[in-house]
């Protein structure tokens, strides 16, 4: 730019400075015009055909029902709401294509979409360059704090630290077993994981054990027989599984078949909620753990209205609820919040004015956003049952905030992120006072490679 | 290990039971009742150990129906309605469920899930009410309840066990119900120092067993701790060669799986020469097949799968000569317009499967004479699921090799591809055959699809995980060559187990990636390479 402005005649500077000026008013008053008959858009990003498919599309819809629930409620400042839906095809690079074409084209006032990491790391630089308003439902691995994205997901201390804690404090596990699918969500959460257990809780090294297998992993015979006997040592043990999608179906098959009891062997999983254990016949895994926020099981009266609206919705008398349908909810009504107390759908009022926004979540509380983008959650962990829905064995005393850098690894734990005026940053260092711009993330980084 | 029980609540078990006996005919009804409805509101509290007090009551009451509580408790079907009656869910799927009276049986017609309670149980209640069931247990007559008990009390006998123990092992006519019984007590005795039972423990593989013995390795004593090291070290001798009999099962079964994939591979693009991308969404039709034949027959999951395998084998076929009357035929000798076309053939399919039935997994159910393992020993149980695959794998194979070498199909297959046109000049009608054996190539996709559906899931995506695989093994084994392909995939599948313990998964993956490759570089035909005329091709 600076090379630029040195070349050219400081009249021509002008004159464009003239034009674009020109340009923004006349788009204002086109926009201004444009407020009060058009739709609201709002851009649905999920992948509705390929490997994810299985996952997202189901969150497509939940937004889709929401959207026509606000539309029958008299839409948004007198406005309809309209859903924008575009087919990433689980293949990350298109992920950014078509937010830019949703930001760029279609000119959608929200987002809502991604699933796995790596679809989200893709869209990132995107919608922080045209300035958009992304939701982000699932659980992730922290680290990560931007300035246009609302993770209405858990963030590893809303759901991988207190896990273990109820492992180890509730039913007295001694050893661990961390077994994941190898990427990074998985990779990034088991090494807050080795270093907090052996941190804060003195685990030795041999009692933690860890494996990952590539995607689709599908023959788990040997990796099984490896926990069984890793089980059998005498120490109470536990396996913590980050295991993704498909692979989870033959990992639990394996399980049962090999005789691996809950109440010998407990696993617990992040990624398994009642969407995955459609695919499976859960009578033999009676009793195994998994970690989220909410479960189709809790037993208030606006989770029994949303699985009603919901199984209405789809026509479907078995059709099942998530986590991430959840935190789609949560962050539905927080965008739509914020936009009535704007008064706007601008992206840069509504940033501002959802920061503080608490709405309803399923579990018979509130969820509020944080300065840093997150929201808080309360922790439930809930006993797989025979007909694949969770029973709630133990739930945080109260919500916990999300933490977008953890405190358990080396060159995040000193950073916190606030985007509320003025610092607006999103990895602060609280140890020399700075916005560490990209350097302290990429420290953070470097220092997980390690 | 004896995380569970009280020795108080042992004691009081024991008790109970024998005073049960004689007080269940003598109680009156209403009093019953009353009582009944008190030791069951004392489960629907907040508090897990104070649930596991309430458990505690209820095996001391001299109810009989105590048994069943516990049971439909332990399978979370206990419930409260919200007029405050406790009930036991029949069947929990769906939003109403049909219940019955949990005091007097009787059915109670269906009830909203919102209307219902359950009373929770955790792992350490779970425990707690096998055990407690397993002490009961002991003393049924059902031999198969007295085996499941004794094997659960191994390492969970305390003193007061102890004692009723021996005489029940006098008692005892079963075998295996003895065996378990004097290894449980042996345990018992080791941990108290008692050489005795180090001489019973010897030779025995169960975990249980081990850890006692590592315990007592350590103890003061030196004559135990040198009894105890001998006894392990004979076990860990026995418990090596166990393990390596274990990896080369779970070998031969991953092979199976890749020889059950790449066989209809073998005859398609062995055979035929077509490339076809398919192939892997063949095998999805076969499984969806074993789904939709379930659905038709609710309640009889083994009757459907065994009616599977012609279904999912013509399913497959017919799919298999659309594509190739459709698409493959007008292809013929240009394999990468082939390769390309079949490519975006099996998109299309994925994509179908997605919109038509669900992007979601189906669930497939395994029959019941199909889940669990066949135990060997302590320390060796077989999966059976596998171990059907296994078979299913061999019996395929022996099937396809006698339809190649003794039917006049096999003879006009092999004809036309080692020679098209001397073929058709002796009166073969070349592409009759071609239909016949592209049918049977995909036909047997979709039998592998069958077999898959039992180990994997069923979903859009099941195809995509084997092409490669089935290429690689095909290419392995020597294309054309069926011996080839059945050699290739146990092999594979052994080395690849070998591998996995000390690699890891992804990197024994590359291993045998990296290995194939540079075997194909030495011997660019395979393991089996085509001899003579049918070389050309």
């Amino acid at each position: 730019m600076t090379t630029l402005q040195r070349k050219t005649h400081p009249r021509t500077v002008a004159r464009f400075a003239t034009a674009l000026i020109t340009a923004a008013v006349m788009g204002a008053s086109a926009q201004a015009v444009a407020q009060d008959d058009d739709p609201i858009k709002v851009g649905i990003l999920h992948s509705l055909s390929g490997t994810m498919a299985i996952s997202e599309t189901v969150l497509k819809d939940t937004v889709e029902m929401l959207i026509e629930q606000q539309n029958d409620a008299g839409g948004l400042l007198g406005r309809q709401l309209e859903a924008v839906v575009v087919d990433p095809a689980s293949n990350w690079p298109l992920f950014a294509e078509r937010a830019r074409e949703l930001l760029a084209q279609e000119e959608v006032d929200v987002i809502f979409g991604n699933w796995t990491s790596v679809s989200r790391k893709a869209v990132l630089p995107v919608v922080e360059e045209l300035n958009g308003l992304l939701f982000y439902p699932v659980q992730y691995e922290g680290e990560e704090s931007s300035e246009n994205v609302f993770y209405t997901g858990a963030a590893p201390n809303q759901q991988a630290i207190p896990a273990v804690e109820y492992l180890i404090n509730q039913v007295g596990i001694e050893r661990f077993a961390l077994v994941g699918t190898d990427y990074v969500y998985p990779r990034t959460t088991n090494r807050i994981l080795e270093a907090f257990l052996k941190d804060e809780h003195g685990i030795a090294d041999e009692d933690i054990m860890i494996n990952y297998t590539p995607f689709g992993h599908s023959d788990w015979q040997n990796i099984v027989a490896e926990i069984r006997r890793f089980g059998e040592e005498g120490k109470p043990t536990a396996v913590i599984s980050t295991v993704n999608g498909d692979a989870n179906v033959p990992f639990y098959t394996e399980l049962s078949n090999q005789g691996i009891d809950a109440a010998d062997i407990p696993v617990i999983a992040f990624s398994v909620g009642e969407q995955e254990l459609t695919g499976i016949d859960t009578g033999p895994l009676v009793g195994h753990l998994a970690a989220w926020n909410y479960f189709m099981s809790v037993d208030t009266d606006e989770n029994y209205d949303f699985i009603d609206a919901w199984i209405d919705y789809t026509g479907d008398e078995m059709a099942v609820t998530n986590d991430p349908m959840e935190a789609h909810y949560i962050g539905f009504n927080m965008w739509a919040e914020a936009v009535r107390k704007a008064g706007t759908t601008d992206v840069d009022a509504v940033k501002d004015a959802i920061i503080g926004v608490a709405v309803p979540n399923l579990s018979g509380g509130y969820a509020a956003m944080m300065p840093n983008h997150h929201i808080t959650k309360p922790v439930l962990i809930g006993e797989i049952q025979d007909n694949g829905q969770f029973d709630i064995v133990w739930q945080t005393p109260s919500t916990v905030a999300g933490d977008a850098w953890s405190d358990y690894l080396p060159g995040s734990r000193d950073l916190i992120a606030d985007w509320r005026k003025p610092m607006e940053c999103g990895n602060f260092n609280v140890v020399n006072g700075s916005c560490g711009g990209s350097t302290a993330a990429e420290e953070a980084e470097a220092a997980l490679a390690e | 290990m004896r995380r569970f029980l009280s020795l108080g609540l042992l004691c009081l078990l024991l008790l109970s039971v024998t005073v049960t006996a004689q007080a269940q005919t003598s109680a009156t009804v209403d009093a019953d009742d009353a009582a009944a409805l008190e030791l069951l509101e004392a489960l629907d509290v907040r508090s897990y150990p104070a649930k596991g007090e309430a458990i505690i009551a209820i095996l001391q009451s001299d109810d009989e129906r105590a048994r069943d509580w516990l049971q439909s408790l332990l399978d979370g079907r206990l419930q409260r309605a919200d007029d405050g009656r406790f009930v036991v869910v029949l069947d929990n799927q769906g939003r109403d469920w049909p219940v019955a009276d949990a005091l007097t049986g009787e059915p109670l017609g269906e009830m909203s899930r919102r209307d219902l309670d359950r009373i929770g149980i955790n792992n350490n209640l779970r425990n707690q009410l096998r055990s407690a069931i397993a002490v009961v247990d002991l003393y049924s007559p059902d031999v198969e309840r007295r085996r499941t008990s004794a094997t659960r009390l191994l390492g969970e006998v305390d003193e007061e066990l102890a004692e009723p123990l021996g005489e029940l092992i006098a008692a005892e006519d079963d075998t295996q119900v003895k065996r378990r019984l004097t290894q449980a007590l042996a345990i018992y005795q080791v941990e108290n120092g008692e050489l005795e039972g180090v001489e019973t423990l010897k030779g025995s593989l169960h975990p249980r067993v081990r850890v006692a013995l590592s315990r007592a390795a350590n103890d003061d004593d030196p004559i135990i701790a040198d009894a105890a090291n001998e006894a392990l070290v004979s076990i860990e001798q026995n418990i090596k060669i166990n393990r390596g009999l274990e990896t080369l099962y779970f070998g031969l079964s991953l092979g199976s799986v890749l020889v059950l994939a790449a066989i209809g591979l073998a005859i398609t693009f062995g055979v035929m020469g077509v490339i076809n991308m398919a192939h892997g969404e063949l095998i999805m039709l076969g499984a969806y097949t074993t789904w939709m034949m379930q659905q038709l027959l609710p309640g009889q999951p083994g009757l459907a799968l065994i009616l599977s395998i012609p279904a999912g084998f013509m399913v497959a076929a017919l799919a298999g000569v659309a594509i190739e009357r459709g698409v493959i035929q007008f292809l013929k000798g240009r394999p990468l317009e082939t390769l390309l076309a079949t490519f975006g053939i099996s998109l299309i399919l994925q994509q179908l499967v997605r919109t038509l039935i669900s992007p979601l997994n189906r669930t497939v159910i395994t029959p019941e004479w199909m889940s669990g393992s066949l135990v060997i020993n302590d320390a060796l149980s077989l999966t059976l699921n596998r171990m059907f695959v296994l078979g299913f794998a061999l019996v395929v194979f022996a099937a396809l090799m006698l339809i190649m070498r003794r039917t006049r199909l096999g003879l006009e297959v092999r004809a036309v591809t080692q020679n098209r046109a001397m073929a058709r000049s002796m009166g073969i009608r070349a592409t009759r055959v071609d239909i016949m054996t592209f049918a049977l190539g995909s036909g047997v996709a979709g039998l592998a699809g069958v077999a898959l559906s039992q180990l994997t899931n069923v979903g859009p995506n099941l195809g995509q995980n084997y092409i490669i695989d089935s290429f690689m093994v095909v290419v392995f084994g020597g294309v054309g060559n069926l011996w080839g392909t059945l050699v290739a995939g146990l092999s594979l599948g052994i080395i690849n187990q070998v591998l996995e313990p000390w690699a890891g998964a992804v990197l024994a993956k590359i291993i045998v990636l990296v290995f194939i490759i540079l075997f194909i570089q030495k011997r660019p035909r395979g393991l089996f390479p085509q001899k003579g005329r049918a070389a050309e091709g």
